[in-house]
């Protein structure tokens, strides 16, 4: 059904400029992997904190807060770089079940962290909470960590 | 024995044959060096920007660091571990990479640049943990550390194109001597 989009997503200029360059395709590569060492800094310095790890003793609202312009900033840059890999090789991507478990880990890991996981790093503290910050943080660095994965394999399919 | 020899000695292991022809193991040591990177060089971004004074400037240095540095340091050797699989699966052709050399210039000048810090300005950091504004051998750190681990990528990234492989010839004659590269004479 989505075929049809994503041969049309084959004729769009930005990816025919990226595939007739040699140092295109590499060079937004590296640009998405800087972003995301950014982005696995800001996400998981917070990630660690809920489950009882890595800055502990620190509010977890405080270590949120200034984290999130960085995971913003590092979410912007690998859409960026992102869309114009994969407007190079849309057919690759579709045929490409590591793709499809990108996109909808993906999907499924930014409104996660967009709602439940928002939510909970500003809940004030209060009893029982534990359980719950251990539950979000172990389940965001399992989605973000899959998203990372499945995009890695990408490349091998 | 010359190092090449050596690579060539290890290409022919078998270890190294079948870690290179594996369907599943060479993707997975790969992604497995993605994901430390994001753990390693991520935490790392983290304690150089609170040294930027830009990220956590309520916590004190040395907590960021306490808290912080075992973690990068786990991260730091699954990504050697892995880095060093990844090697032995392709050793003569990346034993013969202009980026793998750069990467390791880079990486030795990256450990250069934790052991100033480390010896220097952080035996002190008791005295400027809270600062307003960190002091310039700690803040020089940082953007070393910044730049370096970013040139890193770029060049373990770039390692995979072929653009200046040996068996690409002709090539620049920098090209040649930086990798190494054995070209015969031009009859």
């Amino acid at each position: 059904m989505l075929l049809p989009f994503f041969q049309w997503c084959e004729t769009v200029w930005l990816g025919r400029f990226v595939v007739e360059s040699n140092w295109l395709f590499p060079l937004i590569e590296s640009i998405h992997l800087l972003a995301l060492a950014l982005l696995g800094g800001s996400i998981l310095v917070v990630d660690m904190r809920l489950v009882g790890l890595g800055l502990k003793g620190r509010e977890i609202k405080e270590i949120a807060r200034e984290a999130r312009p960085y995971m913003n900033a590092a979410l912007i840059g690998m859409v960026v770089t992102g869309v114009p890999l994969f407007l190079s090789e849309p057919i690759k991507c579709y045929y490409s079940p590591a793709f499809w478990v990108k996109m909808w880990t993906l999907a499924i890991a930014l409104i996660y962290t967009y709602t439940i996981r928002t939510k909970t790093v500003r809940m004030e503290l209060v009893r029982n909470t534990a359980r719950r910050h251990l539950l979000v943080g172990a389940l965001s660095i399992a989605l973000w960590f899959t998203v990372a994965s499945a995009g890695r394999w990408i490349g091998f399919s | 024995m010359s190092l090449l020899a050596f690579c060539e000695w290890l290409a022919a292991t078998e270890g190294s044959i079948a870690l290179h022809e594996s369907l599943y193991m060479y993707p997975l040591v790969e992604s497995a060096h993605v994901l430390a990177l994001c753990l390693f060089v991520g935490l790392a971004i983290v304690l150089d920007l609170r040294l930027l004074n830009k990220l956590l400037r309520g916590v004190p240095v040395s907590q960021v660091a306490d808290r912080l540095l075992p973690w990068t340091v786990s991260g730091f050797i699954v990504m050697v571990i892995t880095g060093l699989l990844l090697f032995y699966a392709i050793p003569v052709r990346t034993y013969q990479s202009v980026w793998f050399r750069a990467k390791v210039i880079f990486l030795i000048l990256a450990g250069l640049n934790v052991f100033i810090f480390h010896s220097g300005i952080y035996k002190r950091v008791t005295g400027w943990d809270m600062d307003e504004r960190t002091p310039w051998p700690a803040r020089r750190a940082a953007i070393a550390s910044l730049i370096l681990w970013a040139a890193i990528i770029v060049c373990g990234r770039f390692i995979a194109y072929n653009w200046f492989d040996c068996d690409i010839q002709p090539q620049p004659a920098f090209v040649n001597w930086f990798a190494g590269c054995v070209v015969p004479p031009i009859q």
